[in-house]
């Protein structure tokens, strides 16, 4: 059966549910069934697609900054900001329950990624520190030090051998997973504004490999003139994986926010969504072209996206309490009563 | 209010010829107003001082002294308990924790004011601004009032960048705060090819003229121009007191490397060395985007630096005879905006004090559940004005004789939090 790919230009909000607080993270669930939450409320939710029923419950002491599936289809991992790892049965018919948890970093975990086959997952926090967990027991594997500021970002590449991560200064390193050294790093500084006004703002909040092997892509924002205005710009970079070069700047230009994550999607477009002062956008940039060639206005800034396992949809959680699933796909024409049939 | 002192007449010539005769070490100018004999009598047991840093940008309350972890405006940070049982802190201020017990919190202020310039006045003056009305400092208050006519060293002085302050008001230029940043003051080593007596020489010639000269034409202009002269003289001799260097490294180490550790370090050799009050500024919490990874990194930074301080205060003997202040020109919401952010709120807040007469480990003023309201002993800044006062040992209800007037040092309708006083 063919694989319908995705079509950006016919972008639209297909659902939106709405939470009684606003939302940090969110991520799908394998089977596509539901889509998960976290919110300023320290909790998590699972809303049942297309129906959209809720199930919440309690989670860490603290916001959940970002959220993963393993590969069993029914446990879901949820990063703190109190410094903890937990598991949850996410999929069970009842309130899910935690089935562990685990001091994973010292500071907020800001960042999660699974590795393609399954049997491991990575971390990265505020202690500079990314580390690998094997999946099915949770243990600490190894641990990769080297950032000299927080870590915000974290992507396994398919090849299962190479681990990429971003911090909040613009460095991207290329990690060698069974050795733990640092092969080459990339240089995103553009990302990081610093001492205007005194702060040290920006980060790599997203990092991704294209599925074509060739690219790098990380985000976040730039042309911070006031950072603690939030008068800044979303941006996203691209790398030639071969020579370790910036090949692109793809920029979303006249929008103030942060391009707070980015997905590839099976067209080979780069999805960023991004939020801010300026409103909230979904951007859509291919790797030819700097200029994005499609963006879609979000009703509210967005904090985070993620992608359906149908490469359709997009998962994206705002401050106004909703999570929204925007369809790739054509809208299915509305039939109007009061049209009158064509004649035949 | 000016600072005016001639009137002309002989009376006033011959007192003041009097007044400057008497203060020691040669300084002259700039002291037409004096402070009131039960102040000095105030002071007669140990010199007290002052250091106040200052937040600028408006302090979050919930990232710092009143945390409300889990609740619909508390933000990502946990609260963490301190050395004073059923206080606690946000997890950013894991140091400053250990040292609850030297400090004390006042967690009911509510200066109904959302302006950064209003708060930044109501703060350094404890009182309403007046179209017209020029009001000296803390700053200047505190030094004037504490004054050690024995110490050379400067009285006011403010760390991060230089000058001289307009901020005496009516006390006069002496009492307005100079610029120090860690480093000798610019240009206050005698220059190479000037000997020591010729420099005495000269200055010797100076002060003739300038009192010649002063006998008829004194002004405020003329006091801060003289004046100027005599405290350059002063930093010459004390110049390594500036000097932060001098410290050995394990004061660094405990300070930290940051600029504001060392502007700690440089306020504790000033204090130490006799100033009265110094004045130190951490920027930038005017928050309204990203609030936690801004706070994260400068509360964290400032939790090296003010921990060290404090303990270093205590272990010198010095925790006594100096009352620290930290504060704010106002909080910040508690409501989380869609930027990560929060904005400007003097509804609702806290500030932290200790040292000097500062009861240890006090605490006044509650907020509700979620830190939207005070709900008990709600305080404004100008009883925190007397409070700083009281908390040196000064009666916040005398007056300065200015001119022959007396006017008050504080807002004479408010009081001092009584209860945080020993």
């Amino acid at each position: 059966m063919a694989v319908t790919k995705a079509n950006p230009k016919t972008v639209h909000v297909a659902h939106q549910w709405k939470h009684s607080s606003p939302l940090v993270s969110c991520c799908f669930a394998p089977d596509g069934r539901y889509v998960f939450t976290a919110g300023q409320d320290y909790a998590l939710q699972r809303w049942e697609i297309p129906s959209g029923k809720k199930v919440a419950w309690s989670a860490h002491d603290s916001w959940v900054r970002d959220m993963v599936f393993l590969h069993d289809g029914r446990t879901l991992i949820t990063a703190g900001c109190d410094d903890t790892l937990m598991y949850w049965d996410a999929m069970s018919s009842e309130t899910p329950k935690a089935i562990r948890t685990v001091a994973a970093h010292k500071g907020w975990i800001r960042s999660l990624c699974v590795a393609a086959d399954g049997k491991t997952f990575v971390s990265g926090g505020n202690d500079r520190l990314v580390k690998l967990w094997n999946a099915s027991d949770g243990k600490l594997i190894r641990s990769f030090a080297g950032h000299k500021l927080d870590v915000y970002s974290t992507f396994l590449h398919p090849d299962g051998k190479t681990l990429y991560s971003g911090d909040q200064g613009g460095e991207i390193r290329e990690w060698e997973i069974s050795s733990g050294k640092t092969l080459r790093t990339f240089d995103a500084k553009v990302l990081l504004t610093n001492n205007t006004q005194g702060v040290r703002y920006g980060g790599v909040r997203g990092l991704a490999v294209s599925p074509d092997n060739r690219y790098l892509a990380a985000c976040g924002l730039h042309k911070a003139t006031n950072p603690l205005g939030a008068v800044n710009e979303p941006i996203a970079l691209l790398f030639d994986r071969k020579t370790g070069k910036k090949v692109r700047t793809q920029a979303g230009s006249g929008i103030k926010g942060i391009a707070w994550q980015l997905t590839w999607l099976n067209d080979g477009s780069l999805a960023v969504a991004s939020g801010g002062s300026g409103g909230g956008f979904l951007l859509f940039w291919r790797p030819d072209s700097d200029k994005e060639y499609h963006r879609f206005k979000l009703p509210d800034t967005a904090r985070d996206m993620a992608v359906h396992p149908d490469g359709l949809q997009l998962a994206t959680v705002h401050y106004d309490r909703h999570v929204r699933i925007h369809k790739l796909t054509p809208k299915p024409a509305v039939k109007n009563p009061d049209k009158p049939a064509p004649k035949k | 209010m000016q600072c005016n002192y001639s009137c002309g007449s002989d009376e006033h010539v011959i007192a003041r010829r009097q007044f400057l005769g008497g203060v020691a070490g040669g300084v002259v100018g700039g002291l037409g107003v004096m402070a009131g004999v039960p102040a000095a009598k105030q002071l007669e047991k140990t010199q007290q001082r002052v250091v106040c840093i200052y937040m600028s940008g408006g302090l979050s309350q919930l990232e710092s002294w009143d945390p409300k972890p889990k609740t619909d405006t508390g933000g990502p940070f946990r609260a963490i308990p301190t050395s004073v049982p059923g206080i606690h802190l946000s997890e950013l201020l894991p140091s400053t924790a250990k040292h609850m017990d030297k400090l004390a919190l006042i967690r009911g202020i509510n200066t109904k004011n959302g302006d950064h310039g209003k708060g930044n006045y109501h703060m350094q003056h404890g009182r309403q601004q007046i179209p017209g009305v020029s009001l000296p400092t803390l700053g200047a208050v505190c030094s004037k009032a504490l004054e050690d006519p024995g110490n050379p060293m400067p009285g006011h002085i403010r760390i991060g960048g230089g000058g001289r302050g307009n901020d005496a008001a009516y006390l006069g230029p002496r009492y307005a705060s100079i610029g120090a940043n860690g480093k000798p003051p610019a240009n206050s080593e005698r220059p190479k090819g000037l000997s020591e007596a010729a420099d005495s020489l000269r200055n010797r010639l100076r002060r003739k003229a300038n009192d010649r000269f002063s006998l008829r034409r004194r002004t405020t202009e003329t006091d801060a121009y003289t004046y100027s002269y005599e405290r350059a003289l002063q930093l010459m001799e004390r110049r390594d007191v500036f000097d932060v260097s001098k410290e050995p490294g394990a004061m660094h180490e405990l300070y930290g490397k940051e600029s504001f550790g060392q502007h700690c370090l440089t306020a504790r050799r000033l204090l130490e060395a006799g100033s009265t009050f110094v004045k130190l500024s951490h920027s930038n919490y005017d928050t309204h985007n990203e609030n936690f990874n801004f706070h994260l990194e400068q509360v964290g930074e400032f939790d090296k630096g003010f921990a060290a301080l404090i303990g270093d205060l205590d272990d010198r003997g010095m925790l006594d005879s100096t009352m620290i202040v930290v504060m704010s020109e106002f909080g910040r919401t508690p409501k989380i905006n869609k930027y990560y952010g929060r904005d400007h709120w003097g509804t609702a807040w806290s500030i932290c004090l200790g040292g000097g007469r500062i009861a240890r480990g006090a605490l006044v003023g509650k907020t509700n559940a979620n830190g939207t309201k005070v709900i008990d002993r709600e305080v404004s800044f100008a009883q925190l004005f007397h409070t700083y006062l009281a908390g040196v040992g000064l009666d916040s209800h005398e007056p300065f004789d200015v001119g022959g007037r007396p006017v008050p040092m504080a807002d004479p309708a408010f009081s001092p939090i009584d209860e945080l006083i020993v």
